[in-house]
């Protein structure tokens, strides 16, 4: 199976704590990745550093067999990583539909004159982006929502706008942070499905998730992190049984469904 | 005809009726409302910077100052050059155009508080700048401001004199009426398709929540650049048809003061939708006026003498005017989310 993400001793520090310390991880295409740890093990940060929100203290990242550049988080959604946030972040005030057709900016091309004039370019691809935008809310199941501003989503939806925000930008990998994190059990079932339906449609999914069920359930393989340090990473049933695995969860909390 | 055309049109005649009825009442209205299409025009430019963008601009006056002596210095005898309005206006915006992204390169990593500072001193330094460039080399003639700049010309029309036309009596201010309704008409136009737009969405994106905006793709330094650059040539333009329109220039025109009055304008009506910014740009402009005009005879008819002078009373219905909009409606009297509704609303009808 071919490559498609390998990170390669990711460090990162904020003052007095190591967030990752030499981490690296090979994800393969089209697989469902699951990344998890006890809280403050260092999952968000590594988000934050492979999407260029964080620079990294060292370490190399490379992507669909090019190295990831530093810093500039646009180039990460154009070189095809999207993402989504553990504490979502929406843009509130614009619709369900203009939300999603914001994740159309990357792929898109219209400038300031050509909005001005109205070219018919400008308008096809206005027309393209919205089309795009209706197909993707439909996809995970929130089309009669497009109209409705995005802060007076319930939670769920929230949560699945952002994914369909996030798949605007045809990624190649998709990491979800926490998608389930408040989800009740139909909506966590709706996930799933969603999640498996990508993976069938080619994407690779990076998933932090806390719902051991769940990644269990769904991940082809799974990474732990503790205190910022990969500590094992294999199939679920292995990981599952691990005792330093074990050790980390049991050391500090108990992980099944903890924040 | 539906009822929205029948709308339309009425509002058409009235707007182009507007000069002609102000000009029998006196022609210093007809100036009033000039002035006030020329707020509406800035607080539209800048509505595309904190409107849209979220980038709070304290210093939008400076871009209008930047328009209006270029238009001074390129049409007057001052350096003795007298360019063509088509040839100015296009240089006046894109040297506040420059301005703009000059104030917005060093800026890109600031927000709120600290680029309202950043924004607040750049207005400043420009105004001082206007103040003292007039030795070693006289560039803008310091505090007297120029003079005698050349009105509006466009052919052998001048629009500083009367024309009679169809038997009706054209004044200067009421022949920039009509240019400065089509300028305003063009930003109007210019927001509008903004707004709907894949660039009008990711200033909207910035504003909303600029990590996910980055997150989402969004090269937010270029974006931001963008809409310092387009808000500020709007500024230019103005500033250029206000020297036209008052022959005169000074350091004086372009204080602090007009940079939050345009703000507030952008703020009070609603940021982000044009039509909130336009009603708030009409009522800032036009309620102090008319206080202005109407509160000295109503205080001697009423008592006799004047008890407070019309400036106080302006100042005082403006800030109590802001207070309450804070407290009551802090996205605006016709807030963009509202605006949106009721679109909806609309279609689904
Ligand atoms: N921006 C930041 N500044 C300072 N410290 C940070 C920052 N971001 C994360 N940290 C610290 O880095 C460590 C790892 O945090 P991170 O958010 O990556 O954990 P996590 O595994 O996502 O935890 P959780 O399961 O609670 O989401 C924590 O100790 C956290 O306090
Ligand atoms: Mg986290």
């Amino acid at each position: 199976m071919t490559v498609l993400l390998a990170a390669d001793n990711i460090s990162k520090r904020f003052g007095g704590v190591q967030a990752l310390k030499d981490v690296s991880l090979t994800i393969r295409a089209q697989e469902i990745y699951g990344l998890i740890g006890p809280n403050g093990a260092g999952k968000t940060t590594f988000f934050n550093v492979l999407t260029g929100l964080y620079t990294r203290d060292s370490g190399t990242i490379e992507f669909a067999g090019r190295p990831l550049r530093l810093g500039s988080p646009h180039k990460v959604a154009q070189a095809g990583i999207a993402r989504t946030f553990q504490n979502i972040r929406l843009f509130g005030n614009m619709t369900a539909l203009e939300n999603v057709m914001v994740g159309r900016h990357v792929r898109t091309h219209a400038g300031v004159f050509g909005a001005i004039l109205r070219t018919r370019a400008q308008r096809e691809e206005e027309a393209a982006i919205r089309r795009r935008a209706e197909e993707l809310l439909v996809y995970v199941g929130i089309g009669q929502r497009a109209g409705d501003l995005a802060r007076h989503l319930s939670y769920g939806d929230q949560r699945r706008l952002e994914i369909a925000r996030a798949l605007a930008t045809d990624p190649q990998l998709l990491a979800l942070d926490e998608p389930a994190a408040g989800m009740n059990a139909t909506e966590t079932a709706a996930l799933r499905q969603l999640i498996e339906g990508l993976r069938a449609d080619g994407l690779t999914v990076l998933l932090i998730e806390h719902d051991v069920k769940l990644v269990m359930g769904l991940c082809d393989r799974v990474a732990v992190l503790d205190y910022g340090e990969k500590i094992a990473e294999d199939v679920p049933e292995t990981v599952q049984r691990d005792p330093r695995v074990i050790e980390a969860y049991l050391g500090g909390q108990v992980g099944d469904g903890a924040h | 005809m539906s009822r929205k055309t029948i709308g339309i049109v009425l509002v058409a005649l009235a707007l182009l009726a507007l000069p002609l009825v102000l000009t029998q009442v006196g022609t210093a209205w007809v100036r009033i409302a000039n002035l006030a299409i020329l707020f509406i025009f800035l607080s539209l430019g800048l509505n595309i910077v904190v409107g849209m963008a979220g980038l709070l601009d304290f210093g939008y006056v400076a871009f209008y100052a930047v328009g209006a002596y270029t238009w001074a210095l390129l049409a007057s005898p001052h350096f003795n050059l007298h360019l063509p309005f088509w040839a100015i206006l296009p240089i006046g915006a894109l040297f506040a155009c420059v301005a703009g992204a000059l104030l917005g390169a060093p800026t890109l990593r600031l927000r709120g508080d600290y680029l309202a500072i950043v924004t607040l001193g750049f207005g400043e330094i420009v105004r001082i700048f206007m103040n003292n460039l007039s030795a070693p080399f006289n560039v803008t003639n310091g505090p007297k401001g120029i003079t005698r700049i050349d009105g509006l010309a466009v052919g052998g029309l001048d629009f500083r004199a009367t024309d009679r036309f169809l038997g009706i009596d054209f004044t200067g201010p009421a022949k920039y009426y009509y240019v400065l309704l089509l300028l305003l008409l063009f930003v109007i136009a210019v927001n509008l398709r903004l707004q709907n737009s894949r660039i009008g969405r990711a200033w909207v994106a910035i504003r909303e929540d600029e990590i996910a905006a980055k997150a989402a793709g969004i090269d937010t330094r270029n974006v931001k650049l963008l809409a310092f650059a387009m808000g500020a040539s709007f500024g230019g333009i103005a500033g250029g048809m206000f020297a036209a329109m008052q022959g005169f220039v000074s350091p004086e025109s372009f204080v602090l003061h007009e940079s939050i009055m345009i703000l507030a304008m952008v703020v009070l009506g609603g940021m982000g939708n044009v039509w909130g910014v336009i009603a708030g740009a009409l009522l800032l402009s036009f309620v102090p006026e008319f206080l202005r005009y109407t509160v000295e005879p109503a205080q001697k008819m009423l008592f006799g003498r004047l008890l407070v002078e019309p400036e106080v009373l302006r100042m005082l219905v403006f800030g109590a005017a802001l207070v309450l909009t804070m407290r009551f409606r802090p996205a605006g009297l016709w807030p963009e989310s509202w605006h949106k509704r009721e679109m909806r609303e609309g279609e689904a009808a």
